[in-house]
């Protein structure tokens, strides 16, 4: 298995989603989190937010909403089994509240192996924006694939 | 909620308190598989995670880093969060006793706000990190 080093600078299609509160109460009861301004209205406007609050990593959760989702896996022609998250990177500029139209789009930054190409890494690079195209979050990922070839040598 | 300490009271290697989450269990992954929207079979579906030659199931990198996030949280309030990194340094299995720490890496100033950099980390039953993260937060 080798990955296409020219797909460094893909762009995938943007895409608008709505967060929703029911979501980041699934998210928070996964996580642990009982603060209520992730669950209650009042609450966070009480703490000085536009409304329920989007958790700092529920960004991923919002990207998992792309319509093309596994739109990476396609373009690498990768089983999803073989794939490990490396590193995970958020820069934020403003909270995302619940009931913001939030627009994503990401990006192909870089594609690269390791140990003799036993281990590859694709880094993408994520952009969040509202509805008047304020940048709300950054984002940057690496993807680790492991090379089902290698463990054969 | 969390109040913010000032920024003139904080030192270079102030530790912020640990949190010691229950261990990690099946049910917690499938809360998250579903929560994050991360379908990933590896997380929930034992067969698959053999096929793919892992001894169980495993947890979502996202999860952990999420109490990463639940630690800075609980020192300053989410709004005053500039930014949140991590390496994914080993797999969390489940049963897993994950330890979330942190402390003080630096102060500075920059784009007129005063800053704060942490050392943020998880850390199994073992004493083996398995997220080596950082974060950035604004105090006033």
């Amino acid at each position: 298995m080798q990955l296409d080093k020219k797909l460094i600078g893909h762009t995938f299609k943007p895409f608008t989603t709505t967060v929703e509160a029911g979501k980041i109460r699934l998210f928070c009861k996964a996580i642990g989190e009982e603060d209520p301004i992730y669950t209650d209205e009042a609450a966070a406007k009480a703490a000085g937010y536009r409304g329920i609050t989007a958790p700092l990593t529920f960004l991923r959760a919002l990207q998992a909403d792309d319509p093309n989702k596994g739109g990476l896996l396609r373009l690498l022609n990768v089983d999803i089994g073989l794939i490990l998250h490396g590193e995970q990177h958020f820069e934020y500029f403003a909270p995302v509240v619940v009931g913001d139209e939030v627009t994503c789009q990401e990006k192909v930054v870089d594609i690269y192996d390791k140990k003799g190409g036993a281990l590859w890494f694709v880094v993408q690079e994520m952009e969040m924006k509202d509805k008047a195209g304020k940048l709300l979050a950054k984002g940057k990922g690496v993807t680790v694939v492991r090379n089902p070839d290698a463990a054969k040598k | 909620m969390a109040t913010a300490p000032k920024f003139d009271s904080i030192k270079v290697g102030d530790q912020l308190k640990s949190l010691v989450l229950p261990p990690v269990s099946r049910h917690q992954l499938a809360l998250y598989c579903g929560g994050s929207g991360d379908h990933n079979p590896i997380h929930v579906d034992l067969d698959f995670a053999k096929k793919f030659g892992f001894k169980d199931v495993f947890a979502h990198g996202m999860l952990s880093m999420a109490f990463l996030g639940r630690l800075v949280t609980s020192w300053v309030p989410q709004k005053q969060v500039r930014g949140l990194g991590t390496r994914f340094t080993s797999i969390t299995w489940v049963g897993d006793v994950i330890t979330v720490s942190g402390k003080v890496t630096g102060k500075r100033e920059a784009n007129g706000e005063k800053l704060v950099d942490l050392e943020v980390k998880c850390t199994n039953q073992n004493g083996q990190d398995t997220l080596q993260g950082s974060a950035t937060v604004a105090l006033a």
